[in-house]
């Protein structure tokens, strides 16, 4: 199936700051696909390339058979957006902005009252958007997203500021927009925002991509370290998990041991350790490490704001 | 082509008149300010002095008017600036929307909003004021509408290039204001100081003076013919000029 986004080698500066550089990625039909990386990586301007909103200076992009800048009305009747710290008037009421949004479009919009339903706005209808919560002004942007029923949908930063509550119920949105059968490029700086949201990510640092793929074959490419934490009274337990394969260290504290390895078959194998010397244990847990670990690898520093 | 122009021109106008002060400060003030004066002077005005009354008669109008659309021009700039400041602008962007949809409707708001002014202004002025007994009322409408719209296309081209609302304000009023001081309003352009003149000529704010003044007054249009043309001239290269340089963001 050809892919509803194709970019290939773009690269895009300001002045002779290069925000983008030599960026390539496939978005398939149906998948949501994450740019993920720190503030200041590029992920908003290779996105708004890709949206038509800035001319790239080099490379090619495709958005559903369409070059976004020459024919960025023509995309824009079929995409929906929602933009990092976008804003609309103080005082324009919910379902006024629903409804100046759905004359825009020449394709039906879909119902803004079901929308709203859904979207748990439909008792904010009459508000201003000034009134609004964070999170409420995040749903009221969603909901202008998808208000024209478009095949593709960006979605910017659209936790960034939200309370863990509100980034949860977003997250089961968006997973209710893959439902529906679009497909979502979307860009975020948490880590854990990706792995429960994306098919796919591509990991973004000055301007370059480093790595796509899955977050857990991300993961497990990249980080294939585990780590056992448990917790035993018997002295001679130490010498028995040194004899364990691919045992990297081993760490002891009171009667807590931290056993790190690597691959798929340590905590197998521990386990199978314990239950062999009939070791007793008062605790037992695994640390896998997560995307967080594989950017921290990659770019040998900690994604942070 | 202005797909979404009536509906973002009626959400404007019910946006601005929720806003606090909004339809008192713009229509409210002006009209009883007029009043307050008109009951200080108005009748009294032909008795004081045949100046004070030709004043009345040809000035008066034409100053109300073009307070009126300064005054549009103005809150036009900031509108734009606070809009993209604010991210609005960027975010009707990336709809169909074009940016000529969204200057249009804010153009019409003022329009309206500016008539609704005057409209408003002769209707509770009369009682005091001696004027527009013999003005073409008509024709007068329409020299408004024709300088309006050039004067607001130099606020276009203000708005697109002002960096920050907060500059937005000050900048226009720098523009504006020195301009009406030359204009012919306060003192008629002969009998300002030669290098005074030269810049009033340049100025396209002359020419709305002088057309208003003159379709008042009775003058036919034909007599001025050179200012519609440079009314004419300044709308299509500030317009044109505020397409290329305007700014989303």
């Amino acid at each position: 199936m050809h892919p509803v986004i194709q970019v290939s080698a773009i690269r895009k500066t300001y002045g002779s700051t290069v925000a983008v550089d030599d960026v390539s990625f496939e978005v398939k039909d149906g998948e949501i696909f994450g740019l993920i990386g720190p503030n200041g990586a590029g992920k908003t301007t290779t996105m708004e390339c890709i949206e038509g909103l800035r001319k790239r200076d080099r490379g090619t992009i495709s958005v559903l058979g369409l070059d976004p800048f020459n024919d960025v009305y023509k995309l824009q009747e079929r995409i929906g957006v929602q933009l990092q710290q976008a804003q609309l008037q103080k005082r324009i009421k919910v379902w006024e902005a629903l409804d100046l949004w759905a004359s825009l479009y020449h394709r039906n919009a879909i119902d803004g009252e079901r929308l709203l339903e859904q979207l748990g706005l439909i008792g904010k209808r009459n508000a201003w958007f000034m009134t609004l919560s964070g999170g409420q002004k995040q749903r009221l942007f969603i909901a202008l997203a998808l208000i024209n029923d478009p095949e593709l949908v960006f979605l910017d930063e659209l936790t960034t500021g939200l309370d863990p509550q509100a980034r949860r119920a977003i997250w089961d949105l968006v997973r209710g927009i893959r439902e529906r059968g679009k497909t979502v490029l979307l860009t975020t700086h948490l880590m854990e925002e990706a792995e429960r949201l994306c098919d796919r990510v591509a990991i973004i640092e000055h301007g370059r991509i480093i790595d796509i793929d899955s977050p857990e074959r991300l993961v497990k490419r990249h980080c294939p370290e585990r780590t056992v934490v448990l917790a035993t009274d018997d002295r001679s337990a130490a010498e028995r998990f040194r004899a364990i394969p691919r045992v990297d260290e081993i760490t002891c504290s009171g009667s807590q041991f931290t056993i790190r390895g690597s691959g798929d078959d340590l905590v197998t194998d521990v386990i199978h350790c314990l239950s062999e010397n009939r070791t007793r244990v008062t605790d037992f847990r695994t640390i896998l490490p997560n995307l967080e670990d594989v950017f921290l690898k990659l770019t040998g520093h900690p994604i942070r704001d | 082509m202005l797909r979404g122009l009536w509906k973002l021109t009626w959400i404007e106008i019910k946006i601005f008149l929720r806003e606090p002060l909004g339809a008192i400060g713009t229509i409210g003030i002006p009209v009883l300010v007029f009043l307050v004066a008109g009951r200080m002077i108005g009748r009294r005005a032909a008795l004081i002095s045949p100046a004070a009354s030709s004043f009345i008669g040809v000035g008066l109008p034409v100053l109300a008017s073009v307070l009126i659309v300064i005054g549009a021009v103005l809150s036009l700039v900031t509108i734009i600036s606070i809009y993209r400041e604010g991210g609005i602008l960027k975010r009707l962007r990336a709809t169909p929307l074009r940016p000529q949809t969204i200057l249009t409707a804010h153009v019409i708001v003022k329009l309206l909003l500016s008539a609704a002014t005057l409209v408003l202004m002769v209707a509770a002025g009369k009682r005091y004021y001696p004027v527009g007994i013999h003005a073409p009322l008509a024709g007068f409408t329409m020299a408004l509408l024709i300088s309006t719209c050039s004067i607001l296309s130099i606020g276009f081209l203000i708005a697109s290039l002002v960096p920050t609302a907060r500059f937005a304000q000050p900048i226009g009023a720098v523009i504006m204001y020195p301009m009406m001081a030359v204009s012919g309003l306060f003192a008629p352009v002969e009998s300002l100081p030669l290098a005074a003149q030269a810049v009033a000529k340049v100025l396209p704010l002359t020419y709305a003076v002088s057309l208003l003044e003159g379709i008042w007054k009775g003058d036919a249009w034909w007599a001025h013919a050179h200012d519609l043309t440079a009314l004419a001239l300044t709308f299509i290269v500030c317009t044109a000029l505020s397409a290329k340089v305007f700014r989303w963001e």
